[in-house]
């Protein structure tokens, strides 16, 4: 019954949000609303990517460098559904008000996006996660590439013209709902009991199998997690932008996800978030110094790492007890 | 008990340091946003605005296109400006990235307050952004994105130089009429999108012209042998080949030819364009002919002057001779500041209007029309190619066919 208020509380929360940033950012009489109300979006997605992989990365201590092949595998399912499903969808749910069939659009995208990146990452996952260290990382690259490749060459979503005419469905409301259940499920996941065996595979992979703890299925796991929700959150980032082109998908793509990760903190939580946050907003903020806005941005970046190599937030938590991870 | 409580006030500082960390990390972002350039426009200024890709690895695209764009902003300025006003050009980079695109287009309409919007080249940076122009009622111009796609995203969307399915019908019209073949074949790479619309428009506009294709033979993107089908067409003995491919797979095509004793000009079209072609293709491809949007060798003294001028100006480093992305950045400009001077206005609407109604209008790259699909009408160049045995090379022009 308290949860169910709290999710009603959170959901009435996000809509009024919704409504105050497109009253005032979109309409409203700041100028650079709609820039602002973009950089927000995108930080969102950032959000999610950050905190899913942390949970590869930084809480379950596997080094993978494919996430941006589960944002994509999410983007171009997701976009598949609404594009060619969506006329369909639409026709079947004729009752609903305008509204109401988006919604239903929306969210079987997002259900065919999380499935399918939850699939991909179960086929990669249950064959590389065997591997430690270097290899994974070398094999989720791998990944990343070959989906990377394969879209180029699937006619049906654009190939290497990019996928046009995906219908604009996400917004504020939506982002940040995925953004709040991004990182309330990670929260929980990290203090349950798997949570507790994905660190104590992070910390002594050995130690942990002599414990009891099935290594190879919690890494699984920990991975399919994270791919679910940045499948889901290509989805969003597909409905939003209205465009998908391979450009965005490149393994440049994961590593700025890492970095994201690394620079708020490996294995925390709000450190992501924090990260996330920071290297949506960084870039934008440096537009003034023009062309050496890339420099000194990767200046900021190496700065960071010189002075906090721990990152900004290190293991800890902003709220209540710390990381469990910290105590040795 | 002592222990555990030191830990917890250790914890408590170590907190506390962070938090303060994470506040001087947000000031300082707050702090640089802060000290961007005023955004007020000045009442003696035209705001217009250039994305594109100035880092990352399409960045000679953005950067060259960029000079051209610097360049016929200062003369159009030396020479008065347009309305009594100076034209002023916010230039944002998008590294090459869709996403991005549509972020700094965001930014440029919204912030910045441009009334019109030049770029991208690449197409997909274009898609991206062009529902964002499109829904805020700004005109965009493309110089040089040639999928079709581009400018069907609405009436805001234009471009200043051809699309893929005019080449082939420049290819079509130059063999029949200059080269006088009758008889051609077809070599297309059919993973490519260009290369098979590309030789689609060639077939129509050859048959249309009273030729012949004797086979139409393909190959893959990627592929490194290509005697099966140079074999099938040899038989066939055509009088030119056409190859509507990319460099790499161009330049294999023709050794391999030369090497079966097929001795017939190759054609093709602007994925041809790469100093990397000579390398690859060497000797065997001297006597192939190509389209291309211009040629620094054209005659025309308005393109003379501009090589001559582009020289002057960025003769100090080593691309001192303006490529494509240049000169279409140069008359994207120019045909900008033309509508605005027709309109008598700078208000997006009219302008938008304006541009709809180029027609004829004397550019860099020839005469630029824009016809009802906001798609440029312009002639096309025809180059041969001259490569010597040290695979050193250069484009010969040939000649300038009109649609």
């Amino acid at each position: 019954m308290k949860r169910l208020l709290w999710i009603t509380g959170a959901l009435a929360a996000l809509a009024l949000l919704q409504w105050g940033c497109s009253a005032i950012l979109l309409d409203g009489p700041i100028r650079q609303g709609p820039y602002y109300y973009q950089i927000m979006i995108l930080a969102g997605i950032n959000i999610v990517l950050a905190v899913s992989l942390n949970l590869t990365n930084g809480i379950t201590g596997q080094f993978s460098i494919g996430h941006a092949g589960f944002f994509a595998v999410g983007a171009y399912v997701a976009a598949s559904v609404s594009y060619y499903g969506g006329p369909g969808i639409r026709a079947a749910t004729a009752f609903l008000p305008a509204v109401g069939q988006d919604t239903v659009v929306l969210l079987l995208a997002l259900a065919a996006a999380g499935l399918a990146a939850a699939l991909a990452g179960l086929l990669v996952g249950i064959p590389s996660l065997r591997l430690r260290g270097d290899y994974l990382a070398i094999v989720t690259l791998g990944f990343g590439e070959i989906i990377r490749v394969v879209i180029l060459n699937v006619d049906a979503v654009g190939g290497a013209r990019g996928f046009v005419g995906i219908p604009k469905l996400s917004n504020f409301f939506w982002v940040y709902l995925l953004v709040t259940a991004c990182v309330v499920t990670v929260w929980n996941v990290v203090r349950s009991s798997y949570g507790r065996a994905f660190i104590a595979i992070r910390e002594n992979e050995i130690a942990a199998q002599a414990m009891g703890i099935d290594v190879t299925r919690h890494k699984v796991m920990a991975f399919v997690i994270g791919a679910v929700f940045a499948g889901m959150a290509g989805c969003l980032f597909g409905h939003y932008t209205m465009y998908l082109h391979t450009n965005s998908f490149t393994f440049v793509k994961s590593f700025e996800i890492i970095i994201m990760v690394a620079i708020g903190g490996l294995g925390s939580i709000e450190g992501a978030v924090l990260g996330a946050i920071f290297l949506t907003v960084l870039p934008e903020a440096f537009r003034g110094f023009e062309g050496y806005r890339m420099i000194i941005y990767s200046l900021a970046l190496i700065l960071i790492m010189i002075f906090r190599p721990q990152g900004m937030l290190g293991q800890a938590s902003l709220f209540g007890k710390k990381s469990k991870g910290k105590r040795k | 008990m002592l222990f555990s409580n030191t830990m917890k006030n250790r914890s408590r500082i170590h907190a506390l340091r962070n938090a303060a960390f994470v506040a001087a990390a947000a000031a300082l972002a707050v702090g640089f946003s802060g000290c961007n350039k005023k955004d007020a426009a000045a009442s003696d200024e035209i705001l217009i605005g250039h994305y594109g890709s100035l880092t990352g690895a399409t960045a000679t695209f953005g950067q060259s296109a960029q000079k051209g764009i610097e360049m016929a902003v200062d003369a159009i300025n030396v020479s008065g400006g347009v309305l009594g006003k100076k034209l002023k050009v916010i230039v944002e980079d998008d590294q090459g990235k869709p996403e991005e695109a549509q972020t700094v287009v965001t930014k440029l309409i919204n912030k910045d307050r441009v009334v019109a919007l030049l770029g991208e080249i690449a197409s997909s940076n274009s898609l991206a952004a062009a529902p964002v122009a499109q829904s805020s009622r700004i005109p965009m111009i493309s110089p040089g994105s040639t999928n079709p796609k581009v400018t069907s995203v609405g009436d805001y969307i234009f471009r200043v130089c051809f699309i893929d399915p005019f080449q082939g019908q420049v290819m079509a019209k130059f063999a029949a009429n200059t080269l006088k073949v009758k008889k051609v074949a077809i070599l297309r790479d059919i993973k490519s999108d260009y290369s098979v619309g590309l030789a689609n428009f060639f077939v129509e506009g050859f048959k249309g012209l009273g030729g012949e294709i004797l086979s139409d033979e393909s190959y893959s993107q990627g592929d490194k042998d290509f005697t099966a089908q140079l074999t099938a067409l040899k038989g066939k003995n055509p009088e030119a080949i056409f190859v509507p491919g990319y460099y790499t797979e161009v330049g294999l095509i023709a050794r391999q030819a030369r090497k079966l004793g097929i001795t017939v000009p190759l054609l093709g079209g602007d994925g041809w364009d790469s100093s990397k072609l000579w390398e690859i293709g060497g000797a065997a491809l001297n006597g192939c002919f190509y389209s291309n949007h211009y040629s620094v060798d054209d005659p025309s003294p308005i393109l003379q002057k501009f090589v001559a001028d582009y020289k002057a100006r960025y003769g100090k480093t080593s691309d001192s001779i303006p490529d494509a992305m240049a000169a279409l950045g140069y008359d994207a400009t120019l045909v900008l500041a033309d509508a605005m001077k027709r309109a008598q206005s700078s208000k997006p609407d009219s302008i938008r209007m304006a541009l709809a109604q180029t027609k004829g209008f004397m550019g860099v790259t020839g005469n630029t029309t824009l016809d009802e699909n906001r798609n440029a009408v312009k002639p096309a160049v025809v180059l041969e190619v001259i490569v010597d045995e040290k695979g050193n090379g250069r484009n010969k022009f040939k000649e300038s066919v009109s649609p």
